[in-house]
């Protein structure tokens, strides 16, 4: 089922967006951000707000959504996260989770605990064959939108300075900053890009994941699945395993419904345990 | 010696302070436990303000008693529903037990009710054998069943034959399920595929494909509250409405608190249920006016008309015994009460203590901006059909 | 000579830091007292007590050995099926359900420690989360047997031991309660306290160096988990036979989440951390909850990023730490 296909992908595509931000920054910092679904909701609920309350188009939300989200992460990574670098996993843990709270209460509290639709756009809406199989115009654009942004990043990452000082960091930190390469500033931006990718993924998302305070929390298992499941040496290991569970998901529960939702689960499992440093990473777990 | 005397005052007065509870004989409490935080903190909220609305527009003072309100959250914990009554009962001295916003909070206090012969009266909680479980229960809110059957009836009059069900896999989906495929069936009609689709499923799109392929008249869909707009949405995107596909399903899919942010998506949705905002009495247009100007906006739903009820047969039955806090003095007061209720006129069961109402079948149409369930038709003194099946 | 002195104070020291200390003692009076003191507050000294021992069994796992898992509640839930099970279907005696409850988690805990021992945290962190989610799964999709959403319920307690009545009697619940958490309490210190709770620590600190000087790292681990998981499958049981309902809030994440913040809250790596956790989550959250429930999220999220901060391990008390040291400090200015 071709149209299937297509679903999956255009899924997983999707998770990618939101989940790259949380690959890079575990791979770069080894920093457990839980939080990362935060960025996420905040991107959607900018969109949300910009195009229900101001009127301004969909397309032009996008932008703002992602420049917002990653200036929130900008700040909070200089003030906050910094601190917790050189701490264990667990305080990062309970430091992320903290936040993902105060910042789920804050949104109940101004927006209300009601599920939240942005207004699409008339030709954004409903869908058209191609061959036969049936092409829905807004998974159209989340897989246009999501394979740009992936052609963007490995440009970025392999053909400017700054991409090359990033994968020099995550290889070896210590090197790195002995080359010269200011680490910090690497992963400030980094950390603010992620995020941004994170609040453009949740606006594009809104449609489809639907936004409500909770959202963090619910979908988290999903990113953290595709990260570690694509392991965090490179874009392309999430990437494949975004398009891998989103396919696989998808399928699972198209052909046996009743035990669609255990597929997702016990693939990262399987995984986990096969190769806990993920499916696509290359060499040893760090 | 004016040490003492002083002393002497202070002792008195603090005798007298401490000694306040000679009041209390003349207070009755309430107790409202509500889910205010966790996943269904948006029923919580709407009980509790129809309470608090009933209250305000009735005053505090019945039969020469003063009424209090204690709302107490449980966070949709059975262990803390349990608690909590127990401490309201033992601690507060509460004369009703109210709210319980799901089934296992209802079940995990029945035992108290019975125990301290407290009145408990369900507000929200469906599930139709929650009333069995003690003989101090006594329900205002619905039970699954009533708008599963009358859809399946509805469905079977209007040249519906094939359907398929979709139903979140869970106790009161499987519920909904088993009650609709049984009416459909009795009436003549044939259930082709019931789909099951895990609570935790952001993505509608495998299961809608299998819908499309098995090409049913109609799509009966249970969900809990907030996903049933996911579904509607992706309905709609797959072109499933085109293909002459009826979207049909009890009213918690177009729970009106969220309807308007479904988008014209929903719009022609049929659904049985007992309440719409929309309901054309006047005593409705008045409780919407009011809940609304109380609520910052916020539109009562069908978990608020069971509050509002609750609250009132409570008052009521504190009338009618006179101010009486006898639990079974009270029970009896409440059984095969009837009254007019913004919903339409409802009135409880004295053989089961479960609640009679009428059941509405409604389209979502856009009025004036908005989306509203449009009542078109009516199916009065609707019991449980759970229980009603049983004799 | 120097060589028989260094292996007394080794001994010595080992023995005293397995002592109990006065205040202990005076808790565990105090607790005792409390089924006497207190009676209007039983029933939430029966639920901190229940949250206590199943945080005392988190932190064996995140204390001790330093294995980080966002999916405990799998056990605790699992222990409270089996023992509500086993009662409506066998016989109702409380401790044989415990005991039943404590096998059956306990060999869940057996099996599935083998897909925690590789990895990194992170891998840790999901494995036992997609532990938790499966297990929440089929707990729901089974529902003609455990009652999926709506809950399990008809649940008999008979009096413990055949003559001690529980069943609606919220003193001497709490009492039963007590006695099992005091007991477990008990043993898991010996556990702590014993070369096999050293090796823990010694591989919660540098697994390489443990394995290097002939701990059998893999073989502990499991023996752990399982203990672990047969301790909270205990609290699951306890918590299914004070309240006659079993329902998925006893498996699902956000009980999970919440053991784990206790644990956090209270401190990790010295047993009484669970219990304080628990004690402060549950007043905190009854008299927060009171006033406004929505703000109870978000001020648990801000004391959460402040311990983080401020703490290392002993949660609350490192603020007092960090305070006291710091006016030590200035005082010590002339």
């Amino acid at each position: 089922m071709l149209t299937i296909l297509f679903d999956g992908i255009a899924y997983g595509m999707l998770l990618f967006v939101i989940a790259c931000g949380l690959a890079v920054t575990l791979g770069l910092m080894n920093f457990v951000n839980l939080a990362h679904g935060a960025f996420a909701m905040l991107g959607g609920y900018c969109a949300y707000v910009l195009v229900n309350f101001y009127g301004v188009p969909f397309f032009a939300s996008l932008p703002v959504a992602f420049m917002f989200a990653a200036m929130i992460g900008l700040v909070a990574e200089r003030t906050l996260y910094v601190h917790f670098y050189s701490r264990s996993h667990l305080e990062q843990v309970m430091f992320t989770i903290g936040l993902v709270f105060m910042v789920s209460a804050l949104v109940d509290y101004f927006l209300g605990s009601q599920q939240r639709f942005i207004n699409l756009p008339g030709y954004l809406q409903g869908r058209f064959d191609f061959f036969g199989v049936g092409i829905g115009k807004y998974r159209l654009l989340i897989i246009l939108v999501c394979a740009l942004i992936v052609i963007v990043l490995q440009l970025i990452l392999g053909y400017t300075r700054f991409g090359s000082r990033l994968r020099a960091a995550v290889d070896d930190q210590r090197v790195a900053r002995g080359l010269g390469i200011n680490v910090n500033w690497v992963f400030a931006l980094t950390f603010a890009v992620g995020c941004g990718l994170a609040g453009l993924g949740g606006a594009l998302g809104a449609e489809i994941l639907s936004l409500e305070p909770h959202f963090p929390l619910k979908f988290m298992i999903y990113f953290l699945i595709v990260v570690s499941v694509g392991g965090t040496s490179s874009i392309t290991g999430p990437f494949l395993a975004s398009i891998l569970l989103g396919i696989g998901d998808v399928a699972g529960k198209y052909y046996a419904p009743r035990y669609g939702g255990f597929v997702i689960y016990t693939i990262m499992i399987v995984v986990l345990v096969l190769r806990p440093q993920g499916l696509f990473a290359r060499g040893t777990a760090k | 010696m004016l040490r003492r005397s002083v002393l002497a005052a202070l002792a008195a007065t603090a005798l007298a302070v401490g000694t306040v509870p000679a009041a209390a004989q003349e207070t009755v409490k309430i107790g409202l436990i509500i889910p205010l935080t966790g996943p269904f903190t948006t029923t919580g909220k709407q009980l509790e303000a129809a309470a608090r609305l009933y209250m305000q527009q009735n005053g505090t003072t019945i039969a020469g008693k003063k009424i209090e309100l204690i709302v107490r959250d449980d966070a949709g914990r059975a262990e803390n529903t349990a608690r909590i009554a127990g401490e309201l009962i033992a601690n507060d001295k509460v004369s009703f037990l109210a709210g319980f916003g799901l089934t296992p909070l209802a079940m995990a206090t029945a035992p108290i009710a019975t125990n301290s012969k407290v009145p408990m009266v369900v507000m929200m909680a469906g599930t139709s054998i929650i009333t069995e479980r003690s003989p101090y229960i006594v329900r205002t809110s619905f039970t699954l069943g009533q708008s599963a059957v009358i859809i399946a009836d509805w469905a079977a009059q209007n040249k519906i034959k094939k359907v398929v069900t979709l139903v979140t896999d869970y106790a009161p989906g499987h519920d909904a399920e088993k009650s609709f495929v049984d009416q459909f069936k009795s009436k003549g009609g044939e259930t082709v595929e019931s789909i099951r689709v895990p609570v935790q499923n952001p993505d509608f799109a495998p299961f809608l494909q299998r819908v499309l392929d098995a090409k049913p008249d109609a799509l009966y869909v249970f969900t809990p509250s907030g996903v049933g707009s996911i579904l509607m949405k992706q309905f709609v995107e797959r072109g499933l409405d085109k293909s002459g596909i009826r979207l049909i399903g009890p009213g918690d899919i177009t729970d009106d608190d969220i309807l308007n942010g479904f988008g014209d998506a929903a719009i022609g949705v049929v659904t049985a249920h007992n309440y719409s905002t929309d309901h054309p009495s006047a005593k409705n247009k008045e409780y919407v006016a009011a809940f609304k100007k109380a609520n910052a906006g916020m539109r009562p739903n069908f978990a608020s008309v069971g509050g509002y009820d609750g609250i009132h047969l409570i008052y009521e039955a504190l009338k009618k015994t006179g101010g009486k806090t006898d639990g079974d003095a009270l029970l009896t007061a409440m059984k095969g009460f009837k009254w007019e209720s913004p919903r339409g006129p409802i009135s409880i069961d004295p053989e089961t203590r479960d609640i009679i109402q009428t059941i509405y079948i409604r389209k979502v149409e856009k009025k004036n901006g908005e989306l509203y369930n449009v009542e078109f038709a009516s199916f009065p003194d609707v019991k449980d059909p759970v229980k009603a099946q049983k004799k | 000579m120097n060589t028989v002195n260094t292996v007394q104070q080794a001994v010595a020291a080992l023995k005293q830091k397995r002592a109990w200390h006065w205040l202990e003692y005076l808790f565990w009076l105090g607790a005792a007292a409390s089924v006497f003191l207190l009676p209007s507050q039983h029933a939430l000294l029966t639920q901190i007590a229940i949250w206590s021992l199943f945080a005392i069994s988190l932190d064996l796992l995140l204390g001790y050995a330093g294995i980080v898992s966002l999916g405990h509640a799998a056990y605790f839930g699992f222990g409270a099926y089996v023992a509500a099970l086993f009662a409506i279907n066998f016989y109702g005696e409380p401790v044989t359900g415990l005991l039943v409850a404590g096998i059956a988690a306990g060999l869940l805990g057996l099996v599935t420690s083998l897909l925690v021992l590789r990895g990194t945290d992170l891998t840790r962190l999901m494995v036992t989360l997609g532990i938790a989610l499966v297990m929440y799964e089929i707990a729901n999709q089974m529902s003609w047997l455990t009652g999926g959403a709506d809950g399990l319920t008809g649940m008999p307690v008979n009096p413990v031991l055949g003559f001690f009545p529980i069943y609606f009697m919220a003193a001497n619940a709490y009492a039963y309660v007590l006695v099992v958490c005091f007991v477990l309490f008990f043993v898991a210190k010996r556990i702590v306290h014993s070369p096999f709770g050293y090796s823990l620590r010694a591989i919660k600190g540098n697994p390489l160096r443990a394995s290097s000087i002939g701990i059998p790292n893999n073989r502990r681990l499991i023996a752990v988990y399982t203990i672990a998981a047969a301790y909270a499958g205990i609290a699951g049981a306890l918590l299914a036979q004070t309240t006659p309902v079993v329902s998925l809030t006893y498996i699902d994440f956000q009980r999970s989440a919440d053991v784990l913040l206790m644990l956090i809250i209270g401190g990790t790596g010295y047993l009484y951390g669970g219990i304080i956790g628990s004690a402060l989550f549950l007043v905190a959250q009854k008299f927060i909850g009171n006033v406004t429930p929505q703000y109870w999220e978000f001020w648990i999220g801000f004391a959460l990023v402040v311990i983080a901060l401020f703490a290392r391990d002993r949660g609350v008390f490192s603020i007092y730490e960090r305070i006291s040291g710091a006016l030590r400090s200035r005082k010590a200015k002339p």
